[in-house]
């Protein structure tokens, strides 16, 4: 009795509740995507996307119950069975289930059915904390490195298989986790070079002018510093190697399959091609830009709606959300998530053993990935890539999975004192 | 060092939000062009088509309306019959047709509408109106064609049609869209501005698909269409249609004015045509047989067509020369036909005389004291100055150039001037002898049948006029016709001139025309031949009557009909008491120039 006592008390309040604010405003909002002035329908009812989702986080509600009357080492002893059950799950998805428009991303029976690829981020991250637990664990080490790295590959290759890829690459956020537990740095300082110089050399349509910036830059940095043989020569080959990749990514990117070559050509230029490939980000942004400061009001958009913008109330419920309120709608939305984030960090920061720890920056770096990339490519920062908005779109899978890998969190942050004293 | 990376990530998150949020910023307030796009992409702009005006003639008589017709309209997906059978029966549509109808729709659309009956009559509407509930997918759009219970007037009236490139062009204010139908020609084209009243415009939005998806806003921007102005013609329609029966078979115009106020009562164009073949789907086709036809329906003659005005311009002289002192009631000169031909009558004859013979050697003399007024010791300077001079009075007479009547095209004909004649045979080489045909209104003079008509007006009026016009009020309102139609014009003669003229015109008529004269109206008139190189002179006459107190002045022109005491002359009298008398009590006469034959 005195334990319960003790952990209600010690259980983050603020967290459940910006929760549940973003889970009403997405709820709203999934009401506004489909709402027809001329057939009006109450949002409780069932038959259109919001009552569904009610009923939804009612399960959600259950779920949550069910985490926090659950004994708080359970998800620690069932890391590894866990993650092992739903890579069993991926595994067999592409055989026996259901496939839609060249993807089968989903198993189950009728009404009833999950996509295992979204459960496996919080199976993954329990994984990874059980298996960075060991005291013996440092990432510094390459060898402990490639194995954290494969905990992680291993559901990504299956979930490539779907092919999921929006998904897949969310995994990569686990980098952020790493970061905190001390992957060297210069990894993150060469993987930023990486993507930045991939980044211009798709932009910029003259590769030329890249070779020229790249040579002009180590001319730079062989002329600052000491004028040593070896270093000219190790700043020659980098440059080359630089040059090299940036063409040999234009080719690769020339050899993808065309829908996702389209997908990071609009990325630099929408306009390219309005009516195909740029037409969900060309929509997308008329709807959001259309908003202005305050919004048009609830229930009085027009571009959402009315079907302008495709996959309105999944990935793209985020314009929805800018065509209705605005401006100030997106600032008090984006404010909440980067609130929720910057909890989670101070959360996670005040746990006593590593498992919890590793765990919470896994939260962190999954929400904060998602949130970052689906609101980015909604207003054309990044490309379209198939991944909902946390607790904003429509869906079982991946409200439940967001759901359970923040309270597992949550429960585990509400034991912090018992946790007391594994520390690694 | 990991102690300072949470710091780090939360730096990250931070700085992710304010990118996201300034490129939100960017698109969503610091850039409008988002919101255009979006009201381009789902607001509708459905114009609501006003209601033409309508015209009346000037006792009240419709002659122009909106006949609605209807276009049985079909969504296929909505659209479903149990009973083909039954539906063509209800219908009356063949079964071909209705899947040929059907399939197209589907073909175009299968959620927006598509015509499948086209110009459905009223009556036939009437008979499909209650069975339409039964049948979903099916509604009727109703449109307006312009139609003439009296097929007459067609010239006059004009024809409406769609916008041209050029009128699209020419419309800065952008009030037109390509597809509008507007005036094109007469009374339509001229008073466009007033019938075809304003355009509401009503916001709809609709769908990625096109669908409607009912009003924007609630109807907040709505504007609700004001109906076009109907107009009060001057026109008699019962007096046009007689007039018009009588030019049948014949060219030429028949103009009549009400000399007190300018209103044109009758203006007859022949041959003309039935102004309903003109309407709607018909129009192009209609016009194209209409603009080949060699006896030219289309030519308004009566403001088109030019003639010399022969002997009716004596009168003008007369009073020309009245005006300028030149002649009185007293000059004489003797019948001198070494000068210019002339026909048996007494010599020599004063001014009264003159008119009454229409005396061609008196108005050579007479003419040429008017002209040669010894300004100048070089005759060719005097002249010159003394026909600009001369020129000056005439053009007051509302001749040399078009009068302004409310039509579009008017013909001004033509007073020559000295430049024309330095033009032909070079300054300083031309005198008397050279313009002497102008002193009985041949040469180089050219005037329209309304002219005609009006110059009848002046003479009737005792010398004023008003700019004869086809319009008399506006929604009802006099006040509403443009100025210039309620502006006296002065021809500058003295009126107590006109009572010899107007005595003689009288007294003509029994001279030259005699057919014209009627029991118990005085008519004065004047006969005229318009010299026409190509074939048959042109039968010309002008009148007015009663000559007490004149209520109509008239002009007729009968092409190649030969003198003017015949054919014109006997129209223009049938006409007068048909105006004033209501009915014709000469049946000969009236067989007489229905038959046509003149010659």
């Amino acid at each position: 009795m005195r334990q319960d006592d003790l952990y209600i008390n010690k259980i983050d309040w603020i967290t459940i509740a910006i929760y549940a604010v973003l889970l009403l405003i997405g709820w709203f909002n999934i009401y506004a995507a489909v709402y027809d002035e001329q057939f009006p329908k109450s949002i409780f009812d069932l038959s259109i996307n919001s009552g569904q989702q009610l009923v939804r986080i009612g399960v959600a509600v259950l779920i949550i119950l069910l985490i926090m009357v659950a004994d708080y080492r359970l998800f620690e002893n069932l890391s590894w069975i866990l993650y092992f059950l739903f890579l069993g799950f991926l595994i067999i998805t592409p055989f026996i289930g259901k496939e839609v428009n060249g993807q089968t991303l989903s198993i189950g029976f009728g009404s009833l059915r999950i996509q295992p690829a979204e459960f496996a981020k919080f199976t993954t991250a329990l994984a990874l904390a059980k298996f960075m637990e060991r005291p013996s664990f440092d990432l510094s080490q390459v060898k402990h490195q490639l194995q954290a790295l494969a905990i992680i590959m291993l559901p990504v290759f299956f979930i490539m298989l779907q092919p999921d890829t929006g998904t897949a690459m969310v995994f990569s956020a686990f980098f952020i986790m790493f970061y905190r537990e001390g992957m060297p740095q210069r990894y993150y300082v060469l993987g930023l070079t990486f993507i930045a110089i991939s980044l211009l050399a798709l932009g910029i349509e003259n590769n030329l002018y890249l070779v020229v910036g790249v040579a002009a830059v180590i001319f730079l940095l062989i002329m600052i510093g000491k004028k040593k043989i070896s270093r000219i020569i190790s700043f020659a080959i980098l440059g080359i190697v630089i040059i090299g990749y940036s063409y040999s990514l234009d080719y690769v990117v020339s050899k993808l399959p065309e829908h996702q070559q389209n997908r990071i050509m609009v990325l630099f230029n929408p306009d390219l091609d309005p009516l195909g490939a740029g037409w969900n980000v060309t929509q997308s942004k008329i709807a959001i830009g259309s908003g202005g400061f305050l919004g048009k009001g609830y229930l009085e958009g027009t571009q959402t709606k009315f079907d302008f913008v495709p996959e309105q109330h999944t990935d793209f419920i985020f314009c929805t959300l800018g065509e209705e309120f605005g401006w100030l709608g997106s600032l008090i939305v984006v404010t909440l998530f980067c609130a929720l984030l910057v909890r989670l960090v101070m959360l996670a920061e005040r746990q006593k053993n590593r498992f919890s720890r590793v765990y919470g920056y896994c939260v962190i770096s999954i929400l904060f990935f998602h949130f970052m990339i689906n609101i980015a490519m909604t207003i054309g920062l990044f490309p379209v890539v198939g991944i909902p908005l946390p607790f904003f779109s429509y869906g079982g899978s991946s409200l439940w999975s967001f759901t359970i890998l923040l309270f597992i969190f949550i429960k585990l942050d509400s034991h912090r004192i018992q946790l007391l004293g594994r520390m690694g | 060092m990991n102690e300072q990376r949470p710091i780090t990530i939360i730096i990250a998150i931070i700085l992710v939000g304010m990118v996201l949020l300034t490129k939100l910023f960017l698109i969503q307030v610091a850039d409008d062009s988002f919101l255009k796009r979006a009201e381009r992409n789902a607001i509708q702009r459905v114009v609501d088509h006003p209601y033409r005006g309508l015209v009346n003639d000037r006792n009240g008589n419709i002659m122009v309306y909106n006949n609605p017709i209807f276009d049985l309209m079909v969504i296929p997906k909505e659209f479903n019959i149990k009973d083909t059978v039954r539906f063509c029966e209800i219908f009356q549509i063949s079964k071909e047709d209705l899947i040929e109808g059907y399939t197209a729709a589907r073909k175009y659309s299968s959620v927006k509408p598509s015509p499948l009956i086209k110009q459905i009559s009223t009556s036939e509407f009437a008979k499909i109106q209650d069975y339409l509930i039964d049948y979903p997918g099916l509604f009727v759009m109703t449109r307006a064609v312009r139609s003439y219970p009296q097929p007459s007037a067609a010239n006059a009236l004009g024809y409406i049609g769609e916008i041209s490139a050029t009128q699209l062009e020419r419309d800065t204010v952008k009030y037109y869209r390509q597809g509008d139908y507007v005036g094109l020609s007469g009374i339509e084209g001229f008073y466009e501005r007033d019938l075809r009243g304003v355009k509401g415009v009503k916001y709809k939005m609709v769908n990625v698909r096109g669908i409607d998806k009912g009003s924007f806003k609630g109807g907040e921007f709505d504007t609700a269409s004001v109906a076009g102005k109907n107009l009060t013609s001057t026109i008699d329609i019962e007096l046009q249609k007689y007039g018009e029966m009588l030019m049948e078979g014949k060219r030429g115009s028949v103009v009549a004015i009400e000399p007190k106020t300018g209103e044109i009562l009758s203006m007859i164009s022949a041959p003309s045509y039935d102004p309903n073949v003109l309407t709607g789907s018909k129009f192009s086709s209609n016009y194209l047989l209409l603009n080949r036809d060699e006896s030219r329906p289309l030519f308004n003659r009566p403001i088109m067509a030019m003639y010399p005005p022969g002997s009716i311009f004596k009168i003008v002289q007369s009073l020309v020369g009245l005006q300028m002192g030149v002649l009185t009631p007293n000059t004489t000169y003797a019948c001198n036909r070494s000068l210019v031909a002339c026909h048996n009558h007494s010599s020599p004859v004063n001014l009264f005389g003159a008119i009454r013979n229409s005396c061609n050697p008196y108005y050579h003399q007479a003419y040429r004291a008017m002209i040669n007024r010894e300004v100048s010791s070089s005759t060719f300077k005097d002249t010159e100055i003394g026909l600009n001079a001369w020129r000056e009075y005439v053009l007051k007479f509302g001749l040399g150039g078009p009068l302004g009547v409310d039509l579009f095209n008017e013909k001004g004909g033509s007073i020559p001037s000295s430049t024309l004649y330095d033009r032909v045979y070079g300054s300083g080489r031309w005198k008397y002898s050279t313009i002497y045909s102008l002193s009985i209104g041949q040469g180089e003079m050219l005037v329209t049948p309304l002219q005609m008509a009006n110059l009848a007006a002046i003479f009737a009026n005792k010398g004023y006029y008003y700019v004869p016009h086809l319009v008399k009020a506006i929604d009802g309102d006099p006040r509403r016709i443009p100025e210039k139609y309620r502006t006296k014009m002065d021809v500058g003669v003295e009126s107590h001139h006109f009572d010899l003229v107007q005595d003689a015109m009288a007294e003509a008529i029994y001279g030259t025309a005699a057919r014209a004269a009627i029991k118990d109206i005085t008519i004065a008139g004047k006969t005229g031949t318009a010299q026409n190189p190509q074939g048959e002179d042109h039968s010309v006459f002008i009148a007015f009557a009663p000559k007490e107190d004149p209520k109509i002045a008239i002009a007729v022109y009968v092409e190649n009909a030969g003198w003017g005491g015949r054919a014109a002359a006997s129209t223009a009298s049938l006409m007068i008491e048909k105006y004033l008398r209501g009915e014709i009590t000469r049946p000969s006469l009236e067989e007489y120039v229905l038959a046509g034959k003149f010659m």
